[in-house]
C-alpha cells in the first residue's frame, strides 16, 4: 500500500478540486474501504454476532419452543443439569473419540495420498480428480450413502465382514452399540481424505526439488530423505492443519446426525449432534444453549493451549 | 537398480489403484442400486452389476415425487446464495486487499471468529429471531442466513485473488479520472474472473450441502430443500432403496459439475477457508 497509492490519491483529489469541495471529496475517499466492506460486516453481526449473544442469555433461561410461558431467568440451572447428565458426559467422550479416531486416519492416509500423487506419471490429472471427488459429495449424501453401505439389506458391507469372519452375522453396524462409532468415522475419513491430501499435495509441491538431488548425491535413502527432507518441510502445515481441523471435525454433526441420530442409546452421540437434538427434537432452547456455552468454553481452552504451545515453541527454536 | 524401480513403480500405481477404488466404490454402489429394478434388489443383494437394469426408479422419482421440486428449491436457494456472497465478497475482499483502514484488524478478527466457533451454536437463537419475522419455512430466510455463513471465508477467498492482481492498474485509471469504483468494476473484476467463478463454486458446493439450519428452519414440504427432503424421505418410506438412491444420484449431480469448475482452485479456498469443509 503506502506511497504510490497516496501519490495517485492525491493527483486524483487535486485534479477534481474545481468540482467538489476538497472536504466532501477527501471524506468520500476515507469512507471508501468502509463501504466496500460494510454490507458484509453488518450482516455477518446481525446474523451470527447477534444470535451467539441470543445463545448465551438462553444458558441461563427457561427456553422451551412450545411452552409460551418460558422464557425466565434461571440463573445456573442447565449447568447443575449438565453436570449429572449421564447423556453430556458420554457425548463428550463420544467427540473426543470421534475426532481423534477421524483425524488420524485423514491425515494418515492424506499424507499417503499426497506423497503418491506427488510424483509424476501418466494419467495423474484425472487420478486427482477422481480420489478428490468425494470431497465435493455433499455431507448428508456422503452420510445416507455410507449408512446404505452399511445397510445388510442393500449394501455389501455386512456380507463382507461376515464372509470374512470378522462377525458372527451379517448385521448392521451402526446399530451395534459398540461399534456403531466406526459407521460415521469411516465416512469421514473417506470424505475428509481429501481435504488433507490437496493440502499436504500443495505444500509438498513447494519443497524445492534441488535438496532431494543434493541429499541422493550425498547418498541419503528414500527414507532418509522423507525424514531429513520431506518431514520438516511439512511440519508447519502439517500442525497447522491437524490444529485446525480438529476443531472443525469435533463439532462435525451433519454425519451422525443422518447415520445414526446419536443412536444407538447415544453410542454416537457428540456434543455438537445433542446440541442439535436438545434443539430440533425436543425443542428445549435453553438448555441447548447451555451445553453450546459449555462446548465453547472448552474450545476456547483448546484454542488457549494451542497459542501457549507454539510460543513455547518459538521459543525454543 | 531397474529391479527395484520397476518394482516400486507397480506398487505406486497399485496403490493409488487402491485410493481411486476406495474414493468411486460407495458412489458406484449408489449408481448400481439405483438402476437396479425392485424384484432383483434382494434376490442379488452383493452382486457387482444387476443382471437388468432400468431407468425405472428415476422416471418414478421425476414424476411422482417432491424431488424436482426439492431440487428447485435447493437450486434457488444455493445459486441465490452463491451470487449475493460473492457480490458482497468482492467487496469486502477488495478493501482488505487494497485499503489500510482503522478498523481493518477488526473486520479481519471478526470474520476469523466467525470461523472458528461452532455454527450448531445458532440453530436455537437463529430460528428464535427468524420466527417472528416470518422467515422461517421460507426459501428467503435460509439464503439469510446461509449468505451470513459463507460471507467470511469467500471475503478471505476474494482477497486472495485480488492480491494476486498489481494495483498499478486501477491507480493508472484513476489518475486518468477514473473512480475508484468505476476502476474496480470496469477493470480489477474482469480480471478476477476465474476467482469469481471459484468462489460461485465453493459458495454453491457449501450451501447445497447444508443441512442441520435447513432442518431446523423448514418444516413444510413446499421450501424443503433436498437435503431436507431425502432426509424426511428416508425415515418415511424407508423400503424404496432404488427411489432414494436414484434422488441421491440427482443430488450428486450438480455438486459434481461445481466441483469440475473449481478443481483448479481447491488448494486456494482450501486455505482461505482454513477451518472450512
Amino acid at each position: 500500500m503506502g506511497v504510490r497509492n497516496t501519490v495517485s490519491m492525491t493527483a486524483f483529489v487535486s485534479s477534481d478540486r474545481q468540482r467538489s469541495t476538497p472536504v466532501l471529496r477527501r471524506l468520500a475517499v476515507a469512507s471508501e474501504p468502509y463501504l466496500y466492506s460494510a454490507p458484509a460486516v453488518i450482516l455477518i453481526v446481525a446474523v451470527m454476532l447477534a444470535p451467539l449473544a441470543l445463545g448465551f442469555s438462553y444458558a441461563f433461561r427457561d427456553v422451551k419452543l412450545l411452552n409460551p410461558l418460558s422464557g425466565g431467568f434461571i440463573g445456573l440451572d442447565h449447568f447443575r443439569a449438565l453436570i449429572d447428565d449421564k447423556t453430556f458426559a458420554r457425548a463428550l467422550k463420544n467427540t473426543f473419540f470421534w475426532a481423534g479416531a477421524s483425524v488420524a486416519l485423514q491425515f494418515t492416509f492424506g499424507l499417503i495420498l499426497a506423497l503418491l500423487l506427488n510424483r509424476p506419471f501418466w494419467g495423474r490429472g484425472i487420478v486427482q480428480a477422481l480420489v478428490f471427488l468425494p470431497w465435493a459429495v455433499p455431507s448428508f449424501l456422503s452420510g445416507l450413502n455410507w449408512a446404505w453401505m452399511f445397510n445388510p439389506v442393500i449394501g455389501p458391507i455386512p456380507h463382507w465382514l461376515f464372509a470374512l469372519g470378522l462377525t458372527d452375522a451379517p448385521d448392521n453396524i451402526l446399530s451395534d452399540p459398540h461399534n456403531a462409532m466406526w459407521g460415521p468415522i469411516i465416512a469421514n475419513v473417506w470424505w475428509g481424505i481429501p481435504f488433507f491430501a490437496i493440502t499436504l499435495l500443495a505444500a509438498l509441491q513447494a519443497i524445492p526439488r534441488d535438496l532431494y538431488e543434493a541429499a541422493s548425491i550425498d547418498g541419503a535413502n528414500a527414507f532418509q530423505r522423507f525424514k531429513s527432507i520431506t518431514l520438516p518441510f511439512l511440519a508447519p502445515t502439517i500442525a497447522i492443519t491437524i490444529l485446525l481441523r480438529t476443531v472443525w471435525i469435533a463439532n462435525f454433526a451433519d454425519l451422525i446426525v443422518v447415520m445414526t441420530n446419536g443412536g444407538p442409546a447415544d453410542r454416537t452421540q457428540i456434543v455438537a449432534s445433542y446440541i442439535f437434538t436438545q434443539a430440533f427434537r425436543r425443542l428445549d432452547f435453553g438448555y441447548a444453549s447451555a451445553i453450546a456455552v459449555v462446548l465453547l468454553v472448552l474450545l476456547m481452552a483448546y484454542a488457549l493451549l494451542i497459542v501457549l504451545l507454539r510460543q513455547s515453541l518459538l521459543k525454543k527454536a | 537398480m531397474t529391479r527395484r524401480f520397476i518394482l516400486g513403480t507397480v506398487a505406486h500405481r497399485l496403490a493409488i489403484l487402491v485410493y481411486i477404488i476406495f474414493a468411486l466404490f460407495p458412489l458406484y454402489w449408489l449408481l448400481k442400486v439405483s438402476v437396479t429394478p425392485n424384484d432383483l434388489l434382494y434376490s442379488e443383494g452383493v452382486r457387482m452389476w444387476p443382471s437388468r437394469a432400468g431407468l425405472e426408479h428415476y422416471i418414478f422419482v421425476l414424476e411422482h415425487s417432491d424431488f424436482p421440486k426439492f431440487f428447485k428449491n435447493s437450486v434457488i436457494v444455493s445459486a441465490s446464495t452463491a451470487f449475493i456472497v460473492t457480490i458482497l465478497a468482492s467487496l469486502a475482499g477488495y478493501a482488505l486487499s487494497r485499503f489500510t483502514f482503522r478498523g481493518k484488524y477488526w473486520i479481519v478478527v471478526l470474520m476469523l471468529l466467525t470461523q472458528m466457533f461452532p455454527l450448531v451454536m445458532l440453530v436455537a437463537p437463529i430460528f428464535k429471531m427468524l420466527s417472528p419475522l416470518g422467515l422461517t419455512n421460507s426459501l428467503g430466510g435460509l439464503i439469510l442466513v446461509y449468505v451470513a455463513f459463507n460471507v467470511p471465508f469467500a471475503t478471505f477467498l476474494m482477497q486472495s485473488f485480488f492480491d494476486g492482481i498489481p494495483k498499478d492498474l486501477e491507480e493508472a485509471a484513476m489518475i486518468d479520472g477514473a473512480t475508484r469504483f468505476r476502476a474496480f468494476r470496469q477493470i480489477i473484476l474482469p480480471l478476477t474472473l476465474p476467482g469469481i467463478a471459484a468462489t460461485l463454486g465453493f459458495v454453491f458446493t457449501a450451501a447445497w450441502s447444508e443441512l442441520l439450519f435447513a432442518l431446523m428452519l423448514i418444516s413444510g414440504a413446499d421450501a424443503s430443500t433436498f437435503p431436507v427432503g431425502l432426509l424426511s424421505f428416508v425415515s418415511k418410506f424407508s423400503v424404496d432403496f432404488g427411489q432414494m438412491m436414484a434422488a441421491g444420484v440427482m443430488a450428486l449431480i450438480p455438486a459434481c459439475l461445481f466441483f469440475l469448475l473449481i478443481q483448479r482452485y481447491l488448494v486456494q479456498g482450501l486455505t482461505a477457508g482454513a477451518v472450512k469443509g
